[in-house]
């Protein structure tokens, strides 16, 4: 049976050594501060030439949202390169985005007029091989569009984020990882008033070749955080009874 | 190389130009008029209104006395410089600097110096001139001399031979009046009185005696004239330096072939600017179509490059706009704008990429030539706390901070553009609210900091202060509210919301 085992594992590896992921060792540098989430992708590294998608339909989810974006920016920016912002109703706060220690001043934002433009300048900036990532944000996306950015992406390695208004088409993209986002109540040490560290559910709905999941993660001032237990209250997708996947 | 001048005298500008609109004309006499002190001044005068005794100058009332019949029509100021801008525009074809003669304002000035030949001498030269111009209806006198003044002397003076030969300016000028050296009328008028009547009769007087009696302006232009001052011609087209054209054996209709013609001529410029160490700034495709029509394209970098495929992609961003028509035959492709361009030196070892990247400058020149420049943004931080004003727009990519980012105090990573009015229930003085009802949903508050009171600039807009509070409800979604104003009686006060904390 421990044979069988290992045999599957070994063949799962080889396979996605065919499709072009990076073997084991490269994974130390390639660490995003995600912690355990990332033993959820494939060969436990976070995909960087990859469509990350990210479910937003309140604007409170697209809040979380960017504060989760902006904490991965910090480490994929952390060489000194760019990112580019797409939208056509931007309500992100640049002066917000140094609190997740990303300069602000090294994101370049275009404020364009309709989606179809987004989606042009988008696949023109995943194609721009001196930048780190790409933020886009979208009504919808339909199958053929994704396909486009992610064709974009495998060719230049820009790591693509795309903030999807529209739930309802969702399984319809060929994005690598899907994700939603939510906030959680925060959490103050020793149950001191006022407010804590921002903290959210995430939950990756979507993975290819990997295993989707929920965590409770924490932006604990310099990097994330995850919450294993939280004291007295259950975890707010547990409340709803949400399915989760 | 010995400079060689045309001065091209329109000798009734207006008239022709007239008559060539409205050929009708030809039998009748007319006048251009223009208010003065509120009388109308002949300013123009056709011909035939000539013939009877009309002068420029005199009342338009006095003029239909002298001349019966005569056809009274308005002018324009600015009229005799456009014409004469058309005019030199078409007369690029004979020498590339073509300035408008600003003394009389009926006239250009061509620099020919090594263009004659090209027809075939001067003579032939000057006869193409005079017979295309009259073939369009105007009348010309035209003069070649070594210096501009020299030139307008004798086109307009000279009564011998049009064509002065190298040297021979001064020995032309000498049995011309005064008039030919474009003096104003008190210089003139002066001369007259002392009894010079030719320019032979004063040419020969010390410097220092002319000057006391003339004045310095009297001297620049005889020694414009002379040659011994140089003149600056103002050209009316700046030539190109960097320019390329093709000509096509078959109109080209496709935009393959538009491609093909686009990729041809970038290879040809680039290699001469990349010769040169300059790189594009602008460039603007022209095509001329079979019929008559041009049309154009133009593109912009943000930074000096001479790299073909990058101004390819720009120009075939574009290639939509061109309208062949029945097709193109002739594409010039010109550089209005070079700068030096940064060569950038080769690295051992990949560095750190960052803004000034040239793939990021490439692709920022993409997007302002598809969509444009105004929505590429970048925001530096502003010393100030209005959150609305605590960033700062720029557009250059290089533009640095002066100041830092400011840690210290809770920011909503999603700010409205303006505060959405809230209704509130909220403990007096300065508590924060218990709930809060916003877009028809009631969000009870469990956790709340604040508040951080955030004055209005008082020097650049009057109004209440703000007091802020960061929020969580019970679901976990956490709120930027503020409270605008005190508490009182007779005071308004209002709650909005204003942003989304992550």
């Amino acid at each position: 049976m421990e044979g069988k085992k290992e045999i599957v594992i070994k063949l799962q590896q080889d396979i996605l050594l065919w499709q072009g992921l990076k073997p084991q060792a490269a994974a130390k540098e390639a660490r995003v501060g995600l912690g355990e989430i990332e033993q959820a992708f494939p060969a436990g590294v976070f995909p960087k030439r990859a469509i990350h998608e990210f479910i937003t339909v309140l604007p409170e989810d697209s809040a979380a949202s960017d504060g989760f974006i902006a904490g991965l920016l910090a480490v994929l920016m952390q060489n000194g390169a760019a990112c580019v912002w797409v939208s056509t109703a931007r309500r992100l706060f640049p002066a917000a985005l140094s609190l997740f220690n990303v300069e602000p001043e090294r994101i370049i934002f275009m404020d364009v007029k309709t989606e179809k433009d987004v989606l042009w300048v988008t696949e023109e900036a995943l194609k721009c091989e001196g930048l780190a990532a790409v933020v886009a944000e979208l009504g919808s996306l339909s199958l053929i569009e994704s396909r486009r950015l992610q064709l974009a992406v495998e060719e230049s390695g820009v790591t693509g984020f795309i903030l999807r208004k529209d739930a309802s088409k969702a399984p319809s993209t060929v994005a690598t990882a899907r994700w939603r986002i939510s906030p959680l109540p925060s959490d103050t040490l020793d149950g001191l008033p006022g407010l804590g560290f921002p903290r959210w559910q995430v939950e990756l709905l979507k993975v290819r070749n990997g295993n989707p999941g929920s965590w409770v993660l924490e932006w604990a001032g310099d990097g994330f955080e995850e919450v294993k237990k939280v004291r007295g209250r259950s975890v707010w997708s547990e409340k709803l009874d949400r399915q989760i996947g | 190389m010995q400079r060689r001048f045309v001065s091209i005298w329109f000798r009734q500008l207006l008239a022709d130009w007239q008559l060539i609109r409205r050929p009708e004309l030809a039998e009748v006499p007319f006048v251009f008029s223009a208010p003065d002190h509120g009388r109308m001044l002949i300013t123009a005068v056709s011909p035939i209104a000539a013939h009877s005794g009309v002068k420029p100058g005199m009342r338009a009332a006095d003029a239909k006395a002298i001349c019966p019949g005569l056809e009274v029509l308005d002018d324009k100021p600015t009229r005799p410089r456009n014409l004469l801008r058309g005019l030199g525009e078409w007369c690029v074809r004979y020498a590339p600097i073509v300035a408008i003669d600003e003394f009389g304002m009926d006239g250009l000035l061509l620099d020919i110096s090594g263009c004659a030949h090209l027809w075939g001498g001067e003579r032939e030269y000057l006869k193409e001139i005079v017979s295309r111009l009259k073939s369009k209806g105007y009348t010309v006198r035209l003069a070649i001399a070594d210096t501009p003044g020299a030139a307008w002397a004798v086109s307009r003076f000279g009564k011998v031979t049009p064509l002065i030969p190298e040297g021979g300016h001064t020995e032309a000028l000498l049995s011309l009046v005064p008039e030919a050296l474009r003096l104003d009328d008190v210089v003139l008028a002066k001369l007259r009185k002392l009894g010079f009547y030719h320019i032979k009769s004063f040419i020969g007087m010390p410097r220092s005696v002319l000057r006391r009696r003339f004045g310095e302006e009297f001297l620049l232009r005889l020694a414009q004239a002379l040659g011994t001052e140089d003149e600056v011609l103002v050209p009316l087209q700046i030539p190109v330096p960097f320019q390329e054209r093709l000509p096509c054996l078959e109109p080209i209709r496709t935009r393959t072939a538009i491609e093909i013609v686009i990729t041809k001529m970038l290879e040809s410029l680039c290699k001469r600017m990349q010769n040169e160490g300059k790189g594009l700034r602008t460039g603007v495709l022209k095509g001329y179509r079979l019929d008559g029509k041009e049309v154009q394209i133009s593109i912009g970098t943000s930074g000096a490059t001479h790299s073909v495929i990058h101004l390819f992609k720009l120009f075939q961003l574009k290639i939509d706009q061109i309208r062949p028509g029945l097709g193109i035959e002739l594409f010039v492709l010109e550089a209005p704008k070079v700068d030096d361009v940064a060569i950038p030196q080769e690295h051992m070892w990949s560095i750190k990429p960052g803004l000034d990247d040239q793939s990021v400058i490439r692709l920022l020149d993409r997007v302002a030539g598809k969509v444009g420049l105004e929505v590429i943004r970048r925001y530096l931080p502003a010393s100030r706390y209005w959150p609305e004003r605590a960033v700062l727009r720029t557009a250059a990519v290089t533009e640095k901070p002066v100041s830092s980012w400011r840690l210290d105090k809770p920011r909503p990573t999603e700010l409205l553009r303006r505060p959405d009015p809230i209704e509130v229930m909220a403990l007096i003085p300065d508590h924060p609210p218990k709930f809060f009802i916003y877009k028809g949903v009631q969000h009870q508050v469990i956790k709340a900091d604040g508040p951080e009171r955030i004055e209005r600039e008082w020097w650049l807009d009057t109004g209440e202060h703000r007091d802020y509070y960061q929020v969580e409800d019970d679901q976990g979604k956490r709120y930027w509210l503020f409270r605008s104003g005190h508490y009182g009686g007779d005071q308004k006060y209002q709650w909005f919301i204003h942003g989304f904390f992550a």
